[in-house]
């Protein structure tokens, strides 16, 4: 029984995790499944937009405003990213990990040389805290995040629906093809590594404050929650949605419910120390699975083939 | 229409690997020009049509597209000139994305893109329209995502696609020889009927001599980075694949033709 209500107690938080890191997630949707590019920068731009945030915040910054600059340092780090790959001809697995090594850096200098700044909901107007998740008060950042999250999603809905939003598209469906039909493959790319990095930095920006606290290390591993979100969107909701938006919503409750079932395990007693493992492995099994589908087909097809002949 | 003078291309200058792909190419093509090219392989006639397109720099010369320099201009800026189909299939259009995406990204190029919507209802009808020309029902599957058809069906898009924003010049890089040849046949056919339809002056490669002899106002072969034979008007016409062979070898000055040229 007081697994069941200390479970229940727990999902509204669970929820918001979920919700922000969603926007996270759909920024590594738009590197990893649109412009078809691993990017790692990520996990440095989600500190950089913690950072950001929190600092422009105990400064007396309007936190709306706060929130736009974290967007615009992401950008940022998703420009160096770019830089690297496409002037430079570094392989944009290793741009990503330059610009996040980088950017550990930056962070700590933001953070005037603290690897935490807390930004208590008390002192400062924050937009969504922990603090009122459980409350039915217009302080609950639940109904915030839903909010945000729906307008993020339209708006990317129509951005990638516009001639600006195909020509990126089609650079990550076929570099070759889109060249050939005049685009500027390299400055997509750039664009979108901006654009990703723009939303991993805002949603950084958000668990901060959700928080309460930035973090030097609050983007270890970020990729590969984001990853999780990604697929486990695609696995439950790839066959009923086709449509870009409902896609991108898919990601979105991929990353609640990674979030829920985390919430499960560690009710069960899990070693919170172990969750990174556990999750890498889930995201591991996950990415391998289309590929042993895959070979299994192949073999079996094989097989039917010797029979035939 | 196109203007190539004195182009130079090594692969992998000052190494033993050094290739020379394009030795001192000239070639000029008037408006309205069909030119079929032929030559053994390592000939230089994929690499003569990649550096018109810009897909890497030429060592030296020039490259005049309708009388501009476009030596110096990247592979996306050409574009606005050039009408492309590949060898490979796959090569040509967007997997991931649907039929009349792919339509629509083709008919803006040489376009600024902004944010306007990425296809208009207007388009989507005379899209319907032409590819219901085609013959191949793809009128039906506008939404169909353009990795679920056949390398002919692709082709064909393909070449619709180099067409629907009329390019200065047409480029097919043996754009057939990946279909079998039924299929080969009706892709050749209809790209013979596009390029008489928007008058499109058009550089084809081919490895089947027939087709080159049938095709076209123009005939040259390549050997070496160079071209070595170069027949027009009634000349070509009167053209067989005999005289061809021999032409190659007292042009290359090698007594026996190409394996691959005689085989296909």
């Amino acid at each position: 029984m007081s697994f069941v209500s200390s479970l229940l107690n727990s999902l509204p938080g669970a929820a918001a995790q979920g919700l922000i890191w969603g926007l996270m997630a759909i920024g590594v949707y738009i590197t990893y499944r649109i412009l078809d590019v691993a990017d790692l920068t990520v996990d440095g731009s989600f500190a950089t937009g913690g950072a950001t945030a929190v600092m422009l915040i105990r400064a007396g910054c309007n936190p709306w405003l706060a929130l736009l600059c974290a967007f615009a340092a992401g950008m940022l780090a998703g420009f160096v990213t770019g830089m690297f790959h496409t002037r430079c001809g570094i392989p944009a697995i290793l741009s990503g990990i330059l610009t996040q090594l980088a950017l550990y850096s930056i962070n700590l200098r933001i953070m005037t040389s603290k690897a935490n700044q807390a930004v208590g909901v008390d002192k400062y107007p924050l937009l969504v805290s922990q603090r009122y998740v459980r409350e039915l008060t217009l302080q609950n950042p639940l109904p915030l995040l839903l909010i945000l999250t729906a307008a993020l999603i339209f708006a990317l809905y129509w951005f990638f629906g516009t001639e600006k939003g195909c020509a990126i598209r089609a650079t990550g469906a076929n570099p070759n093809m889109a060249r050939a039909q005049g685009i500027n493959t390299n400055a997509n790319v750039v664009f979108g590594l901006m654009l990703s990095n723009g939303l991993v930095a805002l949603s950084g920006a958000l668990l901060a404050q959700f928080q309460g606290a930035a973090d030097i290390n609050m983007g270890r591993g970020a990729i590969v929650i984001g990853l999780a979100a990604v697929i486990i969107g695609e696995v439950i909701f790839g066959r009923l949605f086709s449509n870009f938006g409902l896609k991108l919503l898919a990601v979105s409750i991929g990353a609640v419910i990674y979030y829920f079932v985390l919430q499960i395990v560690l009710q069960l007693g899990l070693n919170t120390n172990d969750l990174k493992l556990i999750t890498a492995l889930i995201v591991a099994l996950f990415l391998a699975i289309p590929y042993w589908k895959d070979r299994v087909f192949h073999g079996k097809a094989r097989k039917e083939g010797a029979r035939n002949a | 229409m196109l203007e190539l003078k004195n182009i130079c291309k090594t692969f992998n200058p000052g190494t033993v690997n050094a290739k020379t792909a394009l030795d001192h190419l000239d070639l000029t093509l008037h408006d309205g020009d069909f030119v079929t090219v032929i030559g053994g392989n390592g000939a230089g006639k994929s690499t003569m049509l990649n550096a018109i397109a810009g897909s890497f720099p030429v060592d030296s010369g020039t490259i005049l597209i309708d009388g501009s320099d476009v030596t110096n201009l990247p592979e996306h800026k050409r574009a606005a000139f050039l009408g492309r189909v590949f060898q490979d299939p796959m090569m040509g259009t967007a997997p991931t994305m649907q039929i009349e995406e792919n339509l629509a990204l083709a008919a803006r190029r040489g376009q600024r893109r902004g944010l306007r919507w990425g296809i208009t209802k207007e388009e989507r009808e005379s899209y319907q329209e032409q590819l219901r020309s085609l013959d191949l029902g793809l009128e039906n599957r506008m939404t169909t995502k353009v990795g679920l058809l056949s390398g002919g069906q692709r082709q064909a898009l393909t070449l619709l696609m180099a067409a629907l924003q009329k390019p200065k010049l047409l480029l097919l890089d043996e754009h057939t020889a990946a279909l079998d040849p039924r299929t080969a046949a009706k892709v050749l056919a209809l790209s013979d009927r596009i390029v008489q339809e928007h008058h499109l002056t058009t550089l084809m490669i081919t490895h089947n001599m027939k087709d080159a002899i049938s095709h076209g106002n123009r005939l040259i072969m390549m050997d070496a980075g160079r071209i070595v034979v170069d027949v027009s008007g009634e000349e070509k016409q009167r053209l067989t694949v005999p005289d061809l062979l021999a032409m190659f070898s007292s042009a290359s000055g090698s007594d026996e033709a190409n394996d691959k040229m005689l085989l296909s």
